[in-house]
């Protein structure tokens, strides 16, 4: 009876992984091909990006401000309490930015794709929408895909110059160093590696937030609880895999970038 | 129609060679041949094998859950079956890719159950959805919508959103957008479920103003015997504006029924051979 379970199980998920992948080429390869939806992308590009820019720079503000409290007084140990600017910049760039960024805007914006899909699904308006002669895919899943992974880059960036900001306001305001200091420390540490690994990895954060958030939208099953049920699968998932590609990311930047 | 005879197995006369009226036998607009899909569990459909002709109006009658919608959604492609074959305007569908179906789609009317419509759009953007996605000018959409809007007498809900109707405004606007790029195919998925006997009226009257007035061949899915019986026995006068009864004892020759049980096809033909069928479940159905 378990190893039924077991096999059932394990057969889904590679079902699923199959089905996402599948998914993910089409979705991609859309673009390519027309027709092409560019109102619906800049519709998307201002939900995504101008909708997730108040919460993106909160955060990204607060959590430069905690890097500084709490590197402060590490730093002080060794008597390098100047180099708090150099931490918050390389911490924020580096990782802090994108992954922050990443969670904050799938909480947003993968729950919200879909639960909007999901809702399309159950009153049938997906079908209806096939029936007119229209593609879901084309019009619904690429446009969104692509102003995810377009707006995530330049949010990133807001995120990490406010994170700066946060540090800098901490550094000057609380613990009464010099900003001058901070922000010569922040800058001097930062090499071009460093800018590459921040800016890339929001475009795999991107992609990842849309298309699981589409993905799990166009899957929906069971009315209206299972909108919900959609919802939290997209919340979960994009959240675990944009930190396990930030994991897989960081590892292969690292190796790549350390040759230059 | 192109069956071979019952009792001696030949082919039908126009399947001849030589015979004159090969040449114009017309084709049918929908033709399923042993049609079964299911769903994880038992069939849905099974060896469903039916035809649609050029002006012919299908009523396909069954009780709930029974495989009305699927049936619906698989003559148009929105769902492929596992077992046999879909004709729709003469080409076989049922292993057809979504891209190649999109252009045959284009050429057929589908009225969802529940309507269907885009909530975050206007009616007339509902209603003008192919139109607008086909770059059609501004003016010419919102001389069409208002004249699919005159059809079913809603021209006051143009620039409504969807979720300030009521549930038999919202079938009218969904029969207006599936009848303004003139389909040559109609399905109605229960466009009267759920309403109340006026609306439903003022729906079936809809659905005979297409059938005398376009001549569009369409199936209509509905377990409302009495519309079924109103589309067969009523003609739609286009002097008076409205259905007017057909003369006593007679029916309308274009409108037959099909029936099915637990996924099967057990009846196909007119109001009279439905009415003096001797199968047991119709005449359970019919009481």
């Amino acid at each position: 009876m378990a190893i039924d379970t077991i096999d059932k199980t394990a057969k889904q998920i590679v079902l699923t992984v199959q089905d996402y992948s599948l998914f993910a080429h089409r979705a991609v390869m859309n673009l390519f091909r027309p027709p092409r939806y560019w109102v619906d992308f800049l519709i998307q590009c201002d939900i995504i990006g101008v909708g997730s820019t108040s919460i993106v720079l909160l955060s990204g503000f607060f959590t430069g401000g905690v890097l500084a409290l709490q590197s402060a007084s590490t730093l002080s140990e060794f008597g390098a309490s100047n180099l708090t600017g150099r931490f918050v910049s390389l911490t924020m760039i580096r990782e802090l930015g994108p992954v922050l960024t990443g969670v904050m805007v799938s909480g947003r914006n993968a729950s919200s794709m879909a639960s909007e899909l999901g809702s399309m699904i159950v009153t049938e308006q997906i079908d209806a929408m096939r029936a007119l002669g229209v593609d879901p895919m084309r019009k619904l899943v690429t446009p969104r895909i692509f102003a995810c992974v377009s707006m995530l880059l330049f949010l990133t960036i807001l995120a990490d110059f406010f994170g700066i900001l946060g540090g800098a306001f901490v550094t000057v305001f609380m613990n009464h160093q010099d900003g001058l200091q901070y922000f010569s420390t922040a800058w001097e540490a930062l090499r071009y590696p460093d800018i590459v690994q921040g800016l890339v990895k929001p475009l795999f954060s991107g992609f990842i937030i849309a298309s699981v958030g589409c993905f799990y939208g166009l899957r929906t099953t069971g009315g209206t609880e299972g909108v919900g049920r959609s919802t939290i699968q997209a919340v979960v998932f994009s959240s675990v895999l944009i930190i396990v590609a930030d994991f897989l990311l960081t590892q292969i930047l690292l190796s790549l970038l350390s040759r230059l | 129609m192109t069956a071979p005879d019952p009792a001696t197995g030949a082919a039908p006369a126009s399947k001849l060679p030589g015979h004159a009226a090969a040449a114009v036998e017309p084709t049918p607009a929908v033709a399923f041949q042993n049609v079964s899909i299911a769903f994880d569990g038992p069939p849905v459909l099974q060896d469903v094998t039916f035809t649609v002709g050029p002006t012919e109006t299908r009523i396909l009658l069954g009780p709930a859950g029974v495989g009305k919608s699927v049936l619906l959604k698989l003559t148009n492609g929105l769902l492929q079956p596992d077992h046999g074959s879909i004709r729709l305007f003469g080409e076989e569908i049922s292993r057809m890719s979504e891209e190649a179906l999109f252009p045959l789609r284009v050429r057929t009317g589908i009225v969802f159950q529940e309507g269907a419509l885009f909530d975050s759009l206007t009616v007339r953007d509902n209603i003008a959805y192919q139109l607008i996605q086909q770059n059609v000018p501004d003016d010419v959409i919102d001389a069409r919508v208002h004249e699919a809007l005159r059809f079913v007498e809603l021209d006051q809900t143009f620039s409504l959103f969807p979720g300030s109707l009521s549930g038999g405004m919202k079938r009218r606007v969904a029969i207006a957008r599936a009848l303004i790029r003139q389909p040559e195919l109609v399905l109605y998925d229960s466009p009267t479920g759920g309403l109340d006997p006026i609306t439903s009226t003022t729906i079936i009257e809809l659905v005979m103003k297409q059938r005398d007035f376009y001549r569009t061949p369409s199936i209509l899915v509905t377990h409302r015997l009495q519309d079924a019986f109103t589309l067969c026995t009523h003609r739609f006068d286009s002097e008076l504006g409205h259905m007017v009864p057909l003369p006593k004892g007679q029916a309308d020759p274009n409108t037959t029924f099909l029936m099915l049980e637990e996924g099967r096809l057990i009846f196909d033909g007119s109001l009279h051979e439905i009415v003096k069928t001797d199968n047991k479940f119709v005449r359970e159905f019919l009481l």
